[in-house]
């Protein structure tokens, strides 16, 4: 557990948030060319979504007539609530106060505060499509939220705590034991995961047609700076689900001590294994379609049931009567 | 018993015991027939792995022929029989409209509850690693007969039949080290001729109604009504 009033603890809390921060446009734009290679093209630089968000900060942002001081404010409390998420999953070293402070469920909420000021943004203009946009990631977000809170339960009554490092730390130190609630949790926290950061085939990143987008939907009216937040805020969120996937499932290389080379060691497979699930995330949006979205609460039962299936055979099977 | 304990054999045999009742989740919401019967076919499949793995661990080599047997019959033979029935009753592309699918897994969770409450004592006795394999069995038996309830299109009725076999073998295997060998061949036996049979009464079904929705033969009149 890491000392909360230690300046260096913050200081990487500091370089991890700022890694995120660059990072984040970077595995958009990895995933990006991966799924143009695919289709063969070539495909813009994964530098783009970067130098995209960069153009959006220099230009003017336009505010709608109708819109209240929600939409203004949205972006700025949606990127804020991402980042501080964000903060408290760890990347590449497992001794963070900030770790300490928050557990999974913290995170859950943080990111629920997010999505609550997205969807009023959405429904603040008072277009319709806004609203469509809001009411379909309520829709959304409702099914997926239990069977994420279900797998974070599995993992913490392994581990008997809700803290991500903590939880990270055990499956380290316990090393390759073939836990079955682990694979349902696991494939439960995919399904949301892909849910949840709107990627095909629940939502199309790439879409803008009108009766299948949501998470475009909601931000289709802003702009500039607003417009910039919120999509680096969507890429944040990417980021984190696949950093708590990768760190928390396949935990080897983490860091458990500041010494340099730990460090490089954990940043250079954390790397790896980001670029290995943008590979996956790539391949798998080339060969699914995008799916109705009368079929997306089926989609997320699955999820559910799977997540329960995890803490089920938690006791059944991993706990001695 | 502490899971991380146990060797990576046993670690396995359990992983997989928990892959067969995820396949029978699979199969009572697949309504899609072909691929509901890819999923029976992999349960099969890994029913036969766990009957491997327990032979390997407890040093049963009477276990590696009903594993066998497994696989042959149920991964492979019953598996590409129901393909050709679907075949030649031109199912293939057949998606049966499941009334309530949440309600339908979901009862399926609460019968593997249900299965654990009820294996609980017998575990207590202890008996081994593969004992808490019990519950997970049960359990797979119970959504069988579940998906005998609740679905309406008989191939996966059919399934859900098959697999509450699947659900016994491996009660069978994982707390006793398996039937007599002469049980064994008798229930393969059985199923066999079962799934000739069922064939059959495709045929007759979906003659006279023309249609494999058992729910159509309530009807007693001969007209349709209006």
């Amino acid at each position: 557990m890491a000392d909360l009033l230690n300046p260096w603890g913050w200081l990487a809390v500091a370089l991890q948030a700022l890694l995120f921060l660059a990072g984040a446009p970077l595995l958009t734009g990895w995933i990006r060319r991966l799924k143009a290679r695919l289709q063969n093209r070539r495909g813009p630089s994964p530098l783009q979504p970067a130098r995209d968000l960069l153009r959006l900060f220099g230009k003017e942002a336009m505010v709608p007539h109708s819109a209240s001081l929600v939409f203004r404010a949205a972006p700025y409390i949606v990127f804020g609530s991402t980042l501080a998420a964000v903060c408290t999953v760890p990347l590449f070293e497992l001794a963070l106060p900030s770790a300490a402070m928050a557990d999974m469920i913290v995170l859950v909420g943080f990111l629920a505060l997010g999505r609550f000021f997205l969807a009023l943004a959405g429904m603040d203009v008072g277009s319709s499509f806004g609203g469509m946009g809001s009411s379909r990631e309520m829709l959304v977000s409702a099914l997926a939220e239990p069977a994420m809170l279900m797998a974070v339960f599995t993992l913490a009554m392994s581990a008997h705590s809700t803290n991500l490092a903590t939880v990270a730390e055990y499956n380290l130190a316990q090393g390759l034991v073939l836990r079955p609630s682990y694979l349902f949790a696991l494939l439960g926290l995919i399904l949301v995961a892909v849910a949840e950061t709107g990627r095909i085939p629940v939502d199309n990143p790439a879409t803008h047609l009108e009766l299948t987008m949501i998470h475009e939907a909601m931000i289709l009216e802003y702009s500039g700076r607003h417009l910039a937040l919120m999509e680096w805020a969507a890429q944040l969120k990417l980021m984190l689900y696949a950093t708590l996937i990768a760190n928390l499932f396949l935990p080897w290389g983490l860091a458990t001590s500041a010494a340099p080379g730990d460090l490089a060691l954990g940043l250079a497979t954390v790397v790896l294994k980001l670029a290995g699930l943008g590979m996956a995330v790539a391949v798998s949006e080339s060969v699914l379609a995008k799916m109705r979205l009368f079929r997306v609460p089926n989609y997320l039962d699955l999820a559910f049931v799977l997540t329960l299936l995890g803490l089920l055979s938690h006791i059944i099977l991993e706990t001695t009567p | 018993m502490n899971f991380t304990a146990l060797p990576l054999l046993d670690q396995s045999i359990l992983l997989l015991a928990a892959l067969v009742l995820f396949t029978s989740f699979a199969l009572l919401a697949q309504t899609r027939l072909t691929a509901a019967i890819h999923t029976f076919a992999w349960q099969g499949a890994m029913v036969a792995a766990v009957t491997a793995l327990v032979a390997r661990t407890s040093a049963a080599p009477h276990l590696y022929l009903s594993a066998a047997l497994t696989l042959g019959l149920k991964t492979i033979f019953i598996p590409w029989l129901l393909h050709r029935l679907v075949r030649r009753l031109e199912l293939e592309r057949e998606v049966e409209q499941l009334r309530r699918p949440a309600l339908l897994l979901l009862t399926g969770a609460a019968l593997v509850v249900f299965s654990y409450w009820v294996v609980l004592p017998i575990e207590r006795l202890g008996g081994g690693a593969t004992r808490s394999t019990l519950a997970i069995s049960l359990a797979v038996v119970l959504i069988g007969l579940w998906m005998l309830a609740g679905r309406r299109q008989v191939v996966a009725q059919v399934l859900g039949f098959m697999s509450m076999e699947n659900g016994l073998f491996l009660a069978a295997v994982g707390a006793t080290r398996g039937m007599p060998l002469v049980v064994e061949l008798g229930v393969g036996f059985d199923v066999l001729v079962a799934t000739i049979l069922f064939g059959v009464f495709f045929f007759h079904i979906s003659e006279s109604i023309d249609s494999l929705d058992v729910d159509r033969l309530d009807r007693l009149k001969e007209e349709e009504p209006l």
